[in-house]
């Protein structure tokens, strides 16, 4: 008797977990109808370049000083590297961060809705010394600018 | 995973600057437990979304080099003082979080 109602419960729990899961499901898709999705192969590109096809549609970008970025000349731990992009130019659609000696160089993109402003801010994890480029796309464009952080511990692993 | 943002957003001269911190492990698969040595999983966030007037502001998409508890700021036009904006995250593994804050 005991066991059939419990059997009954965990029937029922399981329902609702499949309804549960459904719904999320459905969540998750509609907001990526608007907007790129989550990009599996730029995030897992072990080169800039492919990381960049991947994300933006074309790895060739023009460097451009209208693109700032801001991090630490020395970076003592490796894996807290502050990362500061300023883009002053109009139209900016997506900022991209990118540190090309990172085992998979794509760390983030932000992508800005219509009334967007070229700016971004965040923290990144850094293997080993090395550029850190910033990435935006203004139009069919992508401009670039960079900064070189010394980084005394690597923050990618142990 | 109650209260894992805490966001604060700011109007000046009609640009908004939203802020806000994550608290999340954000493993990228790739560090080894220094007492089994085995590696730790890959859980990190995978996309930030916020919302201004239900459309969204910005969407961050994000790999497991972020850092842990990762903090994130950007900017936006349009909003007034008073203005709710509601950020929320979504992982790897299906967990997720939101939460509203008035621009201030």
């Amino acid at each position: 008797m005991i066991d059939t109602k419990r059997r009954v419960v965990l029937k029922g729990s399981l329902a609702v977990g499949a309804i549960g899961a459904a719904a999320a499901g459905f969540g998750l898709l509609t907001p990526g109808m608007a907007f790129a999705d989550w990009s599996k192969a730029a995030f897992t590109a072990k080169t800039v370049d492919a990381g960049l096809k991947d994300l933006l549609g074309t790895s060739s970008h023009e460097a451009s000083d209208k693109v700032k970025v801001t991090a630490p000349e020395i970076a003592e731990n490796g894996a807290v590297v502050p990362v500061t992009v300023q883009a002053d130019m109009d139209g900016v659609e997506s900022i991209s961060i990118i540190a090309p000696n990172n085992p998979t160089p794509v760390i983030a993109s932000f992508d800005m809705g219509p009334g967007g402003i070229g700016f971004a801010s965040t923290r990144i994890k850094m293997a080993k010394t090395g550029k850190v480029i910033a990435v935006a796309k203004v139009g069919d464009k992508l401009y670039s600018g960079s900064k070189e952080v010394k980084v005394t511990i690597g923050g990618c692993g142990g | 995973m109650a209260n894992t943002i805490r966001i604060r957003a700011k109007v000046t001269d009609g640009i908004t600057e939203v802020k806000a911190l994550i608290t999340h492990p954000m493993d990228n698969g790739l560090a080894k437990d220094k007492k089994t040595g085995k590696l730790i999983p890959a859980h990190f966030i995978k996309e930030v979304v916020c919302k201004w007037k239900d459309k969204p502001v910005m969407t961050a998409y994000w790999s497991g080099a972020v850092s842990r508890n990762p903090y994130i700021a950007f900017k936006f036009k349009g909003a007034s003082k008073g203005d709710k904006v509601e950020l929320s995250w979504s992982d790897n593994k299906g967990e997720s979080d939101s939460k509203t804050a008035t621009i201030g």
